[in-house]
């Protein structure tokens, strides 16, 4: 086995390209958790955006136009999952579920002419000197520009929901939607602003996927991306900078199973590309075990139909 | 605007009626969709509704597909209806399914090229004890961790995928394969080859054993202890605690029994119309399934008729492929909005749409 090619540098550079597609679909994820709704969508809507803002970013030849229709794109598609459960009173999980099926197949209907073409490039950041410097040049100052967007997000996120007057109230719909609504608050328009925003995160993040992690497109490309936000989502605890934590692991034991293969282990590829979803498995266990923590993070409206009876 | 009005008692006409409609309606927004890409979309709906089952020329190759296609969606939506009933949500089904197929295949594979009566039946158990087994572990951790089944489930469909990959690649992969990733032919194994029973209609093991689970699984719902167990804990949790159920019971049976009809119905696809083990081998029935069994109203018999429904769709689906030459992708599209229909209009059930007059206050 050859482990000379692995630089820590750019072990830890590809990581994070890894963790930014699963970052951006969960933090927006979380949001829509922490309103009460649960959206298993996230597949579905990832897979649009991957392909909306392929689409975009091929034909206009801009990458930052492709970024701006692939949240278009989700956010669009996660609207009839608003319509649906907020209005239609459907059940949330099967509803997700229904967003997913046809969020792939559409996509793949949208993507057929587009197989095989290679995107517009995506620009990195490049300060002269500063990118330069050994180690930490690579590490912090010259990533592409949706890594420090991602991050951003996550930051404008936190601060949203611990420091706003908005965060408080879209947490108060997420913990008892009856007693936020007899204190006059719209329940279900803020949940829609709250399924919108996770629609266009999670529609990102597919961007990011197909216009610069892989950068190609190819039908059902996201290959579980979403459910593994999901499933981040509740590693994080609903906090946004846990987020960040769970998804750079994440990123780290793909990056890591990659190499192996590519260094040629002495291990079956397809055991190898199984430890990404077996991690999930083992890191939701130890999440939940504990059921008074569990329960006490998750909001308490979580997936709980709202109807206002007058 | 319109205002919901919650009916005094669900309507039990609108209960056969909303699936119907459902139907019309995703044939509407499907005409649409293909009026979009540029077809004849009267043509499409003829196509992929009618000419399956009428249409002379085509008839006698696709009526037959109809039992092999909508047997593993009913069978697999059948166990999920148990758990969607009692709020478990299995999605993992295609995992069952596959694993199913690889333990059933194994032990099929192990014997050969011995012939006996036994072999068949021996490997439909183990198929249904691989899916069994493989559902046991989301229902182990649901109850021992608290982990949320639906992830879990759903990862492990990835991992069996990548199972599959590892064994047709390494124990099970065929000796006279020319080393493809495939394993040896069922149908070359006469012992482990699960056949058309009466030429030409599509009629093999696994569509008897369907319809048993069909007949089964309507008597323990509508007459059994455990069907009334299974509804109250998906209404009322906590009523069904004080009526004696154990919820950890509930969902351990609930994961189990859908785990082995998955198993099962993988069985009797990789032995029967798929042929062998390969990497091709997942077609997604297991998440078809997850829309067959709403459609079916989460009701046996309901279910019954939506798998042929969505089998339909399929054989239909790859008739106006060839015929409009429409992207394989639009039959999915069209399976994924009949869910959002059937979503929809099943408020109808509970509620009543009123034009809503502004109130004087």
């Amino acid at each position: 086995m050859d482990f000379s090619a692995l630089s820590p540098v750019s072990l830890i550079v590809s990581l994070m390209v890894a963790a930014t597609p699963i970052l951006i679909a969960a933090i927006g994820e979380l949001v829509v958790e922490k309103s009460g709704v649960l959206n298993l969508g996230v597949e579905g809507m990832m897979i649009i955006g991957a392909i909306c803002g392929f689409i975009v970013a091929v034909e206009t030849g801009s990458p930052w136009l492709g970024f701006l229709a692939a949240m278009a794109g989700g956010a669009a598609i996660s609207f009839i999952f608003a319509i649906l459960t907020q209005y239609m009173l459907t059940n949330q999980v099967a509803t997700g579920l229904a967003l997913t099926l046809f969020g792939l197949g559409f996509a793949a209907l949208l993507g057929h002419s587009y197989a095989g073409i290679k995107p517009p490039k995506f620009g990195t950041l490049d300060i002269p000197f500063i990118s330069d410097i050994p180690v930490i040049g690579p590490l912090i100052f010259s990533h592409d520009y949706m890594i420090y967007i991602s991050l951003m997000i996550v930051a404008g996120v936190w601060y949203f929901l611990t420091r706003t007057r908005g965060g408080l109230v879209l947490r108060a719909a997420g913990e008892n939607h009856d007693a936020a609504h007899a204190l006059g608050y719209k329940v279900i328009r803020i949940r829609i602003m709250a399924i919108l925003f996770g629609g266009a995160m999670a529609g990102l993040g597919g961007a990011y996927l197909s216009l610069v992690r892989v950068p190609q497109w190819t039908e059902g490309m996201t290959a579980g991306a979403g459910w593994i936000a999901l499933a981040i989502v509740v590693f994080a605890s609903w906090k946004p900078w846990r987020i960040i934590l769970g998804a750079y692991l994440f990123g780290g034991i793909t990056v890591l199973q990659l190499n192996l293969q590519a260094a040629g282990a002495n291990i079956p590829v397809a055991y190898l590309s199984m430890t990404p979803y077996l991690v999930t498995i083992i890191v939701l266990v130890i999440m939940s075990a504990d059921k008074k923590r569990a329960s006490l993070n998750a909001p308490a409206c979580l997936g709980r139909i709202f109807h206002a009876s007058n | 605007m319109f205002k919901l009005e919650r009916r005094p008692n669900p309507s039990k006409a609108m209960v056969i009626m909303t699936p119907i409609l459902a139907v019309v309606l995703t044939m509407i927004a499907g005409g649409i969709l293909f009026a979009i890409l540029g077809k004849n979309p009267f043509e499409a709906i003829r196509i992929i509704f009618w000419d399956p089952l009428f249409n002379d020329t085509v008839a006698s190759y696709t009526r037959p597909q109809l039992l092999i296609k909508a047997s593993p969606l009913i069978m697999i939506a059948l166990g999920l209806s148990f758990g969607y009933r009692a709020n478990i949500w299995n999605i993992g089904a295609e995992g069952q399914f596959i694993m199913g197929a690889v333990a059933g295949g194994a032990v099929g594979l192990a014997f050969y090229p011995t012939e006996s009566v036994l072999i068949f039946p021996l490997m439909v158990l183990a198929g249904a004890v691989g899916g069994f087994l493989w559902a046991m572990i989301p229902a182990f951790l649901k109850i021992k961790f608290n982990a949320n089944e639906i992830l879990v489930s759903l990862m492990l469909v990835y991992v069996a995928i990548n199972f599959l990959g590892a064994m047709v690649t390494g124990p099970l992969r065929s000796p006279v394969g020319m080393n493809f990733p495939v394993s040896r032919n069922f149908n070359e194994y006469p012992s482990a080859y699960n056949g058309e029973m009466i030429a030409n209609t599509g009629l093999h093991m696994g569509v008897l054993v369907t319809l048993a689970a069909v007949i089964v699984a309507y008597i323990l719902l509508k007459h059994h202890i455990f069907g009334f167990q299974v509804r109250t804990a998906g209404q009322s949790p906590r009523a069904a605690k004080f009526s004696g159920v154990n919820p950890n019971i509930t969902i351990a049976i609930c994961l189990g029994i859908s785990g082995g009809l998955a198993g099962m119905a993988g069985l009797f696809e990789v032995t029967g119309p798929a042929g062998k083990l390969s990497t091709n081998f997942p077609l997604g029935y297991g998440f078809t399934a997850i829309i067959v069994a709403f459609l079916g109203r989460l009701n046996p018999i309901g279910i019954l008729f939506a798998g042929l429904l969505m089998a339909l769709t399929y054989i239909g689906g790859e008739l106006a492929q060839f015929q409009l030459s429409v992207p394989a992708a639009s039959i999915q599209v069209f399976q994924g909005m009949l869910l959002f229909f059937m979503l929809a209009v099943d408020i109808l059930v509970s509620f009543r749409i009123r034009l809503a007059s502004r109130e004087v206050a």
